[in-house]
């Protein structure tokens, strides 16, 4: 089967600077592909060239086999869960209208897109009775984030988007939804490309990670191999693991 | 207050609704739409901001002065006054619709994009619902300002409640003077109040 998300010798270009230099990498289907960095590595800038939201400067970005810019972007966003830091959830409708938006984009008919919402509110652990009607500015910043993941999931996409998603959540809070996100996969094998500064959670949640460093990257691998690496970004990550993970290098 | 003033009164305030009216609903017509577009058209902004920004300038006096011997445009009557008081009310209306679309969170305007809409539906469905607080604020704005400013329109012919204030100013009789302004501060007072309200209502969050 060929792979569900292809970078093909991609660079960016954002005005007079290079994001992203001949970067060629491949996320399997079903398979949950961490792209870990610092800041400014480049790790966003990748992200969004697979729904489109940039298109490479030079290279392709295949989606299913076909370059994101022979794709109406329409139609591929809506195949593609999005979900980002800052939740972007829509403050002027309900939390089961902000879940229920690409149904309804879609057509659906209202009956179906309120049970939809009411089904995915239960997954991400947010009682419907309790939540649908309210807004967004009524939440928690862990709620919002479980509604951000519910809309993301809503049209069941086969390919799911998630940037530093518990980037901006407490401690505990994200530990709780990091399990979450690896309850729901367990259901649900979506295909998913997953960016993170936080290389804990890249252990945790990649079934395998990529470093990006400087717009390039510089390991592509399972948890064993990163753990094991000798590249130099790779070990600058190391050092930020506990006792815990060292002792298995 | 003899019968003849009350009746002459009502009728002119009657008039200087019609004046604001028309004015007003022909600048909202022009001025959101073309604060949409320069949302779209960034390197519009600096011209059509600047020319509304110097019609703001002209002292209201003057501009209704120098519309008198333009075409089409100018002369004697309302459709002149009408004229002025539309390019004095483009500025508030069409700066706040810019304002009210351009600060609509990034991170919400990524989203939708994100999540597969068209241009049209994040407009329609997210940027104005989310500008209508600010768009309706300049429409306020622009409103009251322009309640006041039709009372110079009867120095071109124009009619509405400044032909009270005129004919009181040279006549120096107060009450005609009175008969003119109390009216016109009162519909701008019922105005604000009134807009108020309808911004509180329609603002979606």
């Amino acid at each position: 089967m060929s792979p569900f998300v292809s970078f093909r010798q991609v660079s960016a270009r954002i005005g007079q600077n290079d994001i992203l230099h001949d970067l060629s990498f491949n996320v399997e289907a079903g398979e949950t592909l961490v792209l870990l960095g610092r800041s400014g590595s480049g790790k966003t800038t990748a992200l969004k060239m697979v729904n489109g939201l940039l298109l490479p400067s030079a290279g392709d970005v295949l989606i299913e086999g076909k370059p994101t810019t022979a794709w109406d972007l329409i139609r591929l966003r809506r195949r593609i869960g999005y979900v980002i830091q800052d939740t972007g959830l829509f403050p002027h409708f309900t939390v089961a209208a902000n879940v229920g938006l690409v149904p309804r984009l879609e057509g659906w008919q209202p009956r179906d897109i309120a049970a939809r919402a009411q089904h995915l509110l239960t997954q991400v652990g947010l009682p419907p009775a309790q939540f649908a009607t309210r807004y967004p500015r009524e939440l928690s910043g862990g709620q919002r984030q479980r509604v951000g993941i519910a809309r993301a999931l809503a049209a069941d996409p086969p390919l799911l988007l998630l940037d530093e998603p518990f980037g901006a959540l407490d401690p505990v809070t994200r530990v709780e939804l990091q399990q979450q996100f690896l309850d729901l996969r367990k259901g649900l094998n979506k295909t998913t490309l997953f960016v993170t500064h936080d290389v804990r959670e890249a252990l945790l949640l990649g079934t395998r990670i990529g470093v990006l460093h400087s717009g390039r990257l510089v390991f592509l691998g399972g948890r064993s191999e990163f753990l094991e690496s000798h590249d130099k970004e790779v070990q600058a990550f190391h050092t930020c693991l506990e006792e815990k993970w060292r002792g298995t290098i | 207050m003899s019968s003849a003033l009350a009746r002459d009164i009502l009728d002119l305030t009657l008039e200087h609704l019609f004046l604001v009216g028309l004015s007003m609903g022909i600048a909202a017509a022009l001025a959101i739409p073309a604060g949409i577009l320069l949302t779209r058209r960034t390197f519009l902004q600096r011209w059509v901001l600047g020319f509304a920004n110097i019609m703001q300038t002209v002292p209201s006096l003057a501009l209704f002065g120098f519309l008198i011997p333009l075409p089409f445009l100018g002369g004697i009557g309302k459709h002149t006054a009408i004229v002025a008081l539309v390019l004095y009310a483009l500025l508030p209306i069409l700066r706040n619709t810019l304002t009210g679309i351009l600060n609509v969170d990034p991170a919400v305007r990524e989203s939708a994009v994100a999540m597969g809409m068209t241009g049209r539906q994040l407009l329609w469905e997210v940027e104005l619902p989310l500008a209508t607080r600010t768009i309706l604020a300049g429409l306020r704005i622009a409103t009251v300002t322009t309640i006041g400013t039709a009372t110079i329109a009867a120095a071109i012919g124009g009619g509405g409640l400044g032909v009270f204030i005129f004919r009181g100013l040279a006549s120096v009789d107060t009450t005609l003077l009175l008969a003119g302004a109390v009216p016109a501060a009162l519909i701008a007072l019922a105005a604000d109040r009134g807009l108020e309200w309808v911004e509180h209502k329609l603002s979606p969050v």
